[in-house]
């Protein structure tokens, strides 16, 4: 009964230590956005407002689109047919996951951007008096969105086939349907789950980008990019508002997409074997296959390349040529001996850390809270930790920064903007839906005897975890990790709108290296970030 | 106190309502105690109150007369094999069965013994999914055996093998025990595999403890209807056709074993229905007169399906009427 109740008050204690980090932030939001009448007024009747919001939310939905367009037909191809290289294309393909959305970004802008390696060539191959785009707007922002988030629907897909009882499809055909009436009435009802788990991950993400909006937008506001701009503005009440609205959108919109979910059950009754792989017989269609395959992985990996050259490019020695004509490592040398730019480097490297470590932890006592203990709260915990996923990183970014730059004790506010703590705590939020849910379905899959076994066999609580929990939990555990640190390194939203001189992170100064056009240092810090990530997500997935 | 292990009106209270105890009983040193009853009636919260993963909400448990009620799992120096084994899938064969051992030097060498015991020799740097079925119930023994515990649990010990393999690992297994000379109770749902490897077999039923004794006595002088039909096959007999049979008690019925049936020229009349031949003998269903079906055991040719025929009984228990009969 004694260890009923302990368990009962350490569910309490994780609860409200939750809700004070992901619920309490957005209910002061809320409450002081609600007191601002002057800011509604202004909210309801600015045009500037409501076309941004609307671009928000028309922008998301043309991202899924787009990324679906691409995503599904090349899951198909690559799950149903066999070509010479498909394995290889098929991991290059999923590579932009790697890449941190801003470093993304940047790396476009050095591609297509108006002194981009790509717009530049095409200028001087067709004699041009200006560049032959410019990128910015709603379709740079799509471009850039459809590039990194296709991923999604391409993995969701690719696993919902592998999932695919062949004997259904055979079944199917048993009972006289065509190719035609098989795909739509078997095989896309089964796919359901997948395709619409992809769209709610590109919907949301869609919705919170903030660095291509950033970067391409130009005069284009979107939500995320409106609350930003109008809290360096300074007017606090319409920023709240803002947030307000862009929040009520994300819930309505993942409301609207979970309801056609459709249940898991169907997926569930295949437990046959996938559908054999088809081998393209036609030689000119195999031939287009594996050449389509590999443009494509160009493609995908010319903003990686792009990257990588312009960081070897010294200052002002890349003016006008297609190819620079120095490369050497002076930024990287820059980077790692002056203090001042070591000094973000290290910044991120510590704040990502301390952040993931900190969301292990929380997300190791709620996992053991939530599926060993079965404490009454145990849906209220889980429903906490995946609470920051549900809404955009620019809510919580103004949250905290209007939470925490009060000093009420009694209300559990403190001045915490300007230190050293506001921007691990902002990553920390961040990072409990990727550790809280890894290690929740890690603890699921665990079998209870093996901690009993231990048990058994006289080992007490803390070696039981150290030489059985742990052990096993660790693939979950790793990957979770690895996606929370990967994303805090590549944090640019929470890092703008709270970071300080002092604790500035490497998006920050990534920015400012690019608004004094030192493109090769921006470039080398993109390297750093993203073989950073790489580096860390490999670890991760490892078995 | 006689018994070496001590289990005095131990009780479980879940939720629902649902209550398995008060449970009283006494292990011998040495003994092989079997727990054996349908799903659902207590037998495995039984072998988890006795390991202490669960806590006991009344009662006590006490091993060579040291109480250990409130003592933590891993305190109490009970070995316990699960049944799926729970081997633990990071570490090798050595590495599983050293798990429980202190370190020291003659750590290792207590491996190799615990692996000798099972048969397992040299099997140390072996992974565990590298192992077939048998072989990692014997690591999971080997593991449980190796830091010498007071007490051995097992859970459905044979459920997880091959029928094939199952005889023969029972003696093994019974062999086994016997010459550690360990005192063990084991939890099963199989009649055959309680008779086979238990010294004394426990019977339970929705929670309360039915009958405890030898396998004969079980079989041969059941106390309960619900004994009397869990274990073995039994036919029973109530109203005229126990009569027939010579039951005079009233509020009784009339338990009879099939190979205790047979086809006579005068007894019980009634049709012969079905018939399963099982090679040296088979089984004949018959219908009685009032209607009620019974199973005959008797000679592969004793009778004819559709044939009229008299039955009369060799042996008869005679129990209360109550819950549990067919």
């Amino acid at each position: 009964m004694n260890r009923v109740r302990n368990g009962n008050a350490a569910a309490l204690a994780m609860t409200l230590l939750l809700a004070w980090l992901v619920v309490y932030p957005i209910l002061i939001v809320v409450l002081e956005a609600a007191n601002g009448h002057g800011a509604w007024s202004e909210f309801f009747t600015r045009p500037g407002e409501w076309a941004a919001l609307w671009a928000s939310v028309w922008i998301s939905l043309a991202s899924v689109a787009l990324a679906a367009a691409i995503g599904i037909p090349l899951a198909f191809l690559f799950e149903w047919f066999d070509f010479p290289g498909r394995k290889t294309l098929g991991a290059l393909i999923a590579l932009p996951v790697v890449l941190p959305p801003f470093v993304g970004v940047i790396a476009f802008l050095f591609l297509y951007g108006e002194s981009g390696f790509v717009t530049r060539a095409l200028q001087t191959v067709l004699g041009l008096e200006q560049a032959p785009w410019r990128l910015q707007g709603p379709l740079a922002i799509l471009l850039v969105h459809a590039y990194s988030m296709y991923v999604y629907f391409y993995l969701f897909t690719r696993a919902g086939l592998a999932k695919l009882d062949v004997s259904m499809l055979e079944a199917a055909q048993a009972l006289g349907a065509n190719r035609r009436a098989t795909l739509w009435r078997v095989i896309v009802p089964l796919l359901r789950p997948s395709l619409v788990g992809a769209a709610i991950l590109t919907f949301m993400t869609a919705l919170g980008s903030f660095s291509a909006p950033y970067i391409f937008g130009g005069g284009f506001r979107v939500m995320t990019t409106q609350i930003v701009a109008t809290k360096l503005n300074g007017d606090l009440p319409l920023a709240m508002v803002e947030t307000v609205a862009l929040a009520v959108v994300a819930v309505v919109g993942l409301a609207i997409l979970r309801r056609t979910e459709g249940d898991d059950v169907l997926v569930a009754l295949g437990k046959g074997v996938a559908p054999q792989r088809r081998p393209i017989r036609r030689r000119s269609a195999r031939m287009l296959a594996t050449g389509a395959g590999w443009g494509f992985a160009v493609l995908l990996l010319l903003p990686h390349l792009t990257l990588g050259l312009v960081s070897l490019v010294p200052y002002g020695a890349w003016t006008t040529q297609i190819l620079p004509p120095v490369i050497n490592f002076a930024n990287y040398r820059r980077l790692f001996s002056e203090a001042e730019r070591l000094r973000p480097l290290l910044n991120s490297l510590w704040m990502a850390a301390a952040s993931t470590a900190l969301a292990v932890v929380l997300a190791l006592a709620a996992g053991w809270l939530v599926v060993r203990r079965r404490v009454v709260l145990r849906r209220v915990i889980e429903g906490l930790l995946a609470l920051p996923w549900a809404l955009p990183g620019t809510v919580f970014a103004i949250a905290l920064a209007i939470t925490f730059s009060v000093h009420a004790p009694l209300e559990l506010r403190f001045v915490l903007v300007g230190t050293a703590l506001i921007l691990p705590l902002a990553y920390l939020v961040r990072a409990l839906p990727l550790t809280g849910r890894a290690l929740l379905a890690s603890y699921r899959q665990l079998d209870p005897s093996l901690e009993e076994a231990a048990a058994s066999l006289g080992a007490g609580r803390w070696r039981t975890l150290a030489r059985v929990t742990l052990p096993q939990l660790s693939p979950g555990l790793m990957a979770g990790a690895s996606l929370a640190f990967v994303a805090a390194l590549g944090d640019l939203v929470a890092s703008i709108v709270l970071y300080t001189y002092e604790t500035r992170p490497i998006s920050i100064e990534i920015l400012s290296s690019l608004r004094l056009d030192e493109i090769g240092v921006a470039a080398a810090f993109g390297v750093v970030v993203m073989v950073a990530s790489a580096l860390v997500l490999g670890i991760g997935a490892r078995r | 106190m006689s018994g070496f292990l001590e289990i005095q009106a131990i009780e479980k209270r879940w939720g629902h309502g649902v209550t398995v105890g008060p449970i009283t009983l006494d292990i011998a040193r040495g003994e092989i105690l079997a727990l054996l009853g349908p799903s659902g009636s207590g037998k495995t919260t039984m072998l988890r109150l006795l390991a202490g993963f669960e806590t006991a909400d009344g009662g006590r448990i006490a091993v060579a007369s040291e109480d250990v009620t409130d003592v933590a799992a891993a305190r109490r120096r009970f070995g316990m094999v699960f049944q799926h084994y729970a081997l633990f899938p990071h570490l090798d064969v050595g590495e599983n069965v050293g798990f429980g051992l202190p370190g020291s030097n003659a750590r290792d060498a207590k491996i190799t013994a615990a692996l000798n015991l099972v048969d397992l020799s040299g099997f140390e740097r072996r992974k565990v999914h590298e192992l077939s079925g048998g072989q990692q119930q014997r690591v999971a023994l080997a593991r449980a055996l190796a830091p010498e515990p007071r007490v051995l649990l097992l859970d459905e010990p044979l459920s997880n093998l091959d029928p094939t393999l199952r005889e023969r690992t029972r003696r093994e297994l019974r062999q086994l025990i016997k010459r550690v000379g360990i005192t063990t109770v084991f939890v099963t749902h199989e009649q055959e595999e309680a008779f086979d490897l238990g010294d004394r077999v426990a019977v339970l039923n929705a929670g309360h403890l039915e009958q405890t004794g030898s396998p004969e006595e079980l079989y041969e002088h059941p106390s309960s209807l619900f004994v009397a039909t869990f274990v073995g096959r039994a036919n029973v007999f109530r109203g005229a056709a126990a009569r027939a049979l010579g039951l005079t008690r009233p509020d009784h019925v009339l338990v009879v074993r099939p190979e205790r049936l047979r086809f006579g020229d005068a007894g019980l009349p009634g049709v012969v229905r079905e018939r399963r031949y099982t090679g040296s003998a088979a089984f004949f269903q018959v219908e009685g007169d009032d209607g009620q079906r019974f199973e005959v055991l008797a000679e592969p040719e004793g009778a004819q399906v559709g044939a009229r025929v008299y039955v009369e009984a060799t042996r008869v228990i005679a129990l209360p009427d109550g819950a549990g009969g067919r």
